[in-house]
């Protein structure tokens, strides 16, 4: 699914790095614990989290993500979006919880990474 | 080793929260160059920016010394921060001394020095209560 579809499926606003929105993804992850999003992320492209700071996008940069999406109404700081435009990161941000938005992209064949390796 | 090595230093300034991670993104940019394989990449980005994040949170910031020799990385992470009393115990997946304040910024899983090792081929800690913590960090590249 493209970026720009995600957004439109979580009624989310696409608040930084427009220029990746065309992008497909596939596969995500969820949390608000960075340090477990570094132990246990294997290849997914997209990061949701509760969180709004400038570590929830270092840390997507860091494992090669391409999209993140603030859910439960986070607004995106100054620093977020700035560091989304500079590294391609779309950041969208959702009025919707976590389990909620990962409950409409889950139905739509947005999967978990299934290879767990180690 | 060999001769042709990349050596860099970084200041990492404590409790700044928009600064921390960038000398691991910047090494992780110099491997992407050097076309280093993007799993090893990914390895050493998450075990340094782990020891990074560390500094700044609970060592008031430090120094990272990196040296990329033509078959592995060696990374030092060296702070004069308040140090580790257990070591075994904060090397332990979940102990946290984290503060509600850094929790609530998405730290304090407990999970950064249980990762730098697991990503590390060599992984030492030294550490002193009131004098500091030093870090040293190898990964082979394969081949
Ligand atoms: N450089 C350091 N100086 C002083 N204490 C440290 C240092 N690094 C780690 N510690 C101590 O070791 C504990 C465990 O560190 P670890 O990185 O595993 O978890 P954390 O930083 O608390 O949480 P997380 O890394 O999951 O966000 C810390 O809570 C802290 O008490
Ligand atoms: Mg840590």
């Amino acid at each position: 699914m493209k970026i720009v579809d995600v957004a439109k499926l979580l009624n989310a606003e696409i608040v930084a790095g427009d220029a990746t929105k065309e992008k497909e993804v596939t596969c995500i992850f969820a949390s608000d614990l960075m340090s477990d999003v570094l132990a246990f992320a294997r290849d997914e492209d997209v990061l949701i989290s509760g969180l709004s700071n400038p570590q929830l996008v270092r840390t997507a940069a860091l494992l090669d993500m391409h999209c993140i999406i603030l859910v439960r109404g986070k607004a995106a700081t100054d620093d977020i979006i700035s560091l989304c435009d500079k590294k391609g990161i779309a950041c969208l941000t959702t009025k919707l919880g976590m389990y909620e938005a990962c409950g409409l992209l889950f139905q739509k064949n947005l999967i978990p990474n299934k290879a767990k390796s180690k | 080793m060999s001769s042709n090595s990349v050596h860099l230093e970084f200041d990492v300034v404590g409790n700044n929260f928009v600064s921390a991670g960038s000398a691991s993104n910047e090494v992780k940019g110099i491997l992407k160059q050097l076309g280093i394989d993007p799993l090893v990449i990914r390895k050493i980005a998450v075990a340094m920016y782990e020891g990074e994040i560390n500094m700044v949170i609970h060592a008031g910031g430090g120094r990272a010394i990196v040296d990329i020799f033509e078959d592995k990385i060696e990374i030092v992470l060296i702070d004069t921060g308040e140090g580790i009393e257990d070591v075994e115990l904060a090397m332990k997946e979940g102990y946290s001394t984290a503060s509600e304040s850094i929790r609530n910024l998405g730290f304090g899983a407990g999970m950064g020095l249980p990762n730098m090792k697991r990503f590390s081929d060599k992984f030492e800690l030294e550490s002193e209560v009131g004098k500091g913590t030093t870090i040293k960090m190898s990964m082979l590249f394969p081949e």
